[in-house]
């Protein structure tokens, strides 16, 4: 055997210097600059295929003609049961919102449990009568699934992960790389209000709120709104983990533009305003899980604002920005007394501050 | 929101950079001592609005900032006892000490949880009687009255378990060593509106006069920024010195008193090492000697941790007024939020980290 397949046969080195990160930190899933070094050093460079390398909420492939879309996720949130959701329904809505967010109408569905030893059985029911719900809400069905268990204090309860296919209309490309300069960035409604409702019942930071989470399947929403303005609507993106500045960060550095937001054009509501700057955080940063942000041609961004907010899901829909050609691959805000910042990635989830 | 939207607004930004654009005729340094006032002021770009001629430094009003690299080591000691419950504001959690930070400690199996309150903490101390809970205390003025309740709290209720590991630090003491220095450049102050919130603004009075400096009391909204920075400029146009209160919708000349009485109560004040700085005579809160028993750095013995500063961080120099972030050679390079080298690249209120956060481009 020659030296050179023996240096192959050896175990590659870690392409993340061992010295700055020698353990997995929270903040490598927090959404922010160390979960997009974990992508993009670790797994892209590992897996290293076209429909990866899209990096979109899910990948697109051609099957028989047809393009179909297939995506995962997984879910991990503590508490299980929280205001105007659970674990069982985000799940759902998350995966539907993937495939979504990929143009595709969703198909089906898969159902992952990881269960820890100990969960109280009735706690199981509701989270499955709650998947179930939310399937048949957003006309996607479960149709196959898995089940472990894992000794006590090695989960957290439940994790749920969810897989789903979908077919991509003809006519239809969503992708970060059709932003063009011009084009006209519009959220579905008002923002943070997930990430806030969860905090309200955080162990250790319990505060009084009436919020809700904002999860929902936003199949219906695109659909129409695909209908409408067709192959007009270039980027669909829901701001999950990381938030609404996070998200269009990935957007703008893999579609390789530049995009400009109002703050003021923002829509945020009182509830949400008050605990962020209670909390000192930043709700741009904030999750969503109800909402998605759309990439349009202007040309058709009246009609697509005017779609979305025909919609149940869209009511507070509101333009927040353009995609320019200056400043590629970031992210600028025009602040409410008219002073022009970088919105950055953030390093890891955002902490809550001193004073 | 009502209370927010009012100190926002853009027309009325405009209308007192206009007044401060007719008001300055001359250049002038001016240092706001809160890192909370720095992120507000890059992050609206009020730097970038203000006249040329005006200068702004940014002061040493961030607690993570100045919290010296040996207290972060003797936290880190204590997180990694078995058994201990370490606790401390999200803040602190990602401040590189000599080796690790406290969330590398967290990672590698460590109890440290991030809490909202001292009495948080206190009370996760009642809820776990056999295991020792310290929480990290930290900050300025502001933060002191919060952190001596729930040490006298615990000293009331008989938790035998909880300890505070305590760095405190105070404003006037930092200021008259920045204006006693020989290189000084700051020619007006905008003290912070919380500390002044907490005990008052008697304690800048003699200051004020001994350097002939005007001293301006200031919020955090963007509004009360180009306020404070008005009254400043004006003060220093027409050559007058002393202390001006812009915050008085929440400052008065004497204070929080019952907050004051709980302070004199439980720290005495003492003798207090700043990061990059250095020892800062009678700047700092230690636990009194009624309550040192709930001192942590004792009941753990830690007092023998020392660590020199990194030599490349500039952050004393910065955080005295003498240098921007940018002229710093390892700014944006070796330095960033994910290899910070000093506290002011983590903190939410670093001033490196304002820089990097909102200037780059």
């Amino acid at each position: 055997m020659s030296d050179d397949l023996g240096g192959k046969l050896a175990a590659p080195t870690c392409p993340i210097p061992i010295s700055d990160y020698p353990t997995i930190l929270m903040a490598h899933g927090g959404g922010g600059r160390l979960t997009q070094m974990l992508i993009e050093k670790l797994f892209v460079s590992s897996f290293d295929n076209p429909a990866l390398a899209e990096l979109h909420d899910g990948a697109i492939l051609e099957a028989g003609g047809a393009r179909l879309a297939f995506s995962t996720d997984s879910f991990v949130i503590h508490p299980l049961f929280f205001p105007g959701g659970d674990i069982g329904s985000l799940a759902v809505h998350g995966t539907v919102n993937d495939l979504a967010m990929c143009g595709a109408r969703p198909l089906a569905l898969s159902s992952g449990l990881i269960l820890e030893e100990g969960l109280p059985i009735d706690d199981l029911w509701r989270i499955v009568r709650s998947m179930e719900a939310a399937a048949k809400a957003s006309g996607v069905p479960i149709v196959t699934g898995d089940t472990k268990v894992v000794d006590r204090g090695k989960g957290d309860g439940v994790f749920i992960n969810v897989s789903g296919v979908g077919l991509v209309p003809p006519g239809v490309s969503i992708s970060p790389r059709r932003a063009r300069p011009g084009d006209v960035v519009i959220v579905s409604g008002e923002i943070a209000v997930h990430g806030v409702a969860i905090l309200s019942v955080r162990e250790g930071l319990k505060f009084e709120t009436t919020l809700e989470t904002d999860s929902a399947p936003l199949n219906g929403l695109v659909e129409a709104l695909l209908a409408a303005a067709g192959e007009k609507v270039h980027v669909l993106r829901d701001p999950t983990r990381g938030g609404v500045a996070t998200t269009l960060n990935e957007i703008a550095a893999q579609g390789r533009v530049g995009i400009r937001l109002d703050e003021s054009a923002i829509p945020v509501g009182e509830e949400v305003r008050g605990a962020c700057e209670i909390l000192g955080l930043d709700p741009l940063y904030v999750a969503n899980e109800g909402k998605c942000l759309v990439i349009v041609d202007p040309s058709a961004a009246g009609l697509a604002l005017e779609t979305i907010r025909a919609h149940p899901f869209g009511r507070a829909a509101a333009v927040i920005g353009e995609v320019t050609a200056e400043h590629s691959g970031k992210v600028f805000l025009r602040g409410r007394i008219g002073g022009l910042r970088l919105l950055d990635l953030l390093t890891g989830e955002q902490l809550p501050r001193i004073c | 929101m009502k209370f927010v939207d009012e100190y926002r607004s853009e027309a009325d930004a405009r209308k007192m950079l206009q007044v401060i654009r007719r008001t300055v005729t001359r250049p002038w340094v001016i240092m706001e001592i809160c890192g909370g006032q720095t992120h507000t002021l890059l992050r609206s770009g009020i730097d970038q609005m203000l006249p040329e001629m005006v200068t702004l430094v940014h002061g040493p009003g961030c607690p993570v900032c100045v919290t010296p690299l040996e207290m972060i080591d003797r936290a880190i000691a204590i997180a990694q006892r078995p058994g201990t419950i370490f606790t401390s504001f999200g803040d602190m959690m990602r401040v590189p000490g000599s080796k690790l930070d406290l969330l590398s400690v967290k990672a590698r199996g460590g109890d440290v949880r991030m809490v909202y309150s001292p009495l948080d903490a206190l009370r996760l101390a009642v809820e776990n009687p056999s295991r020792e809970v310290v929480f990290f205390a930290v900050g300025f003025e502001t933060t002191a009255p919060a952190n001596a309740m729930a040490v006298h709290e615990a000293r009331r209720r008989g938790v035998g378990n909880f300890s505070i590991l305590s760095s405190h630090v105070l404003v006037p003491p930092a200021m008259e060593a920045i204006l006693s220095s020989p290189d000084n450049l700051v020619q007006g102050f905008l003290a912070a509106g919380h500390v002044c919130t907490v005990m008052g603004y008697r304690q800048y009075e003699p200051i004020a006069e001994k350097y002939r400096i005007p001293v301006v009391v200031t919020g955090f909204e963007p509004l009360d920024l180009l306020q404070g920075l008005q009254m400043v400029l004006a003060a220093l146009e027409e050559g007058r010195h002393g202390v001006e209160n812009q915050y008085s919708r929440s400052v008065t000349r004497d204070g929080n008193l019952p907050a004051q009485k709980v302070l004199s109560e439980v720290f005495e004040v003492c003798d207090r090492p700043w990061r990059g700085i250095g020892v800062i005579p009678m700047s700092g809160y230690r636990l009194s000697a009624a309550y040192a028993g709930f001192d942590a750095s004792r009941r753990f013995e830690v007092e023998g941790i020392r660590t020199e500063e990194p030599a490349v961080c500039i952050a004393g120099e910065i955080m005295q007024g003498r240098k921007r972030p940018s002229a710093c050679e390892a700014f944006g390079k070796e330095c960033t939020p994910e290899h910070p080298l000093g506290a002011p690249m983590v903190s939410t209120e670093g001033a490196c980290s304002a820089y990097h956060q909102y200037h780059r481009s």
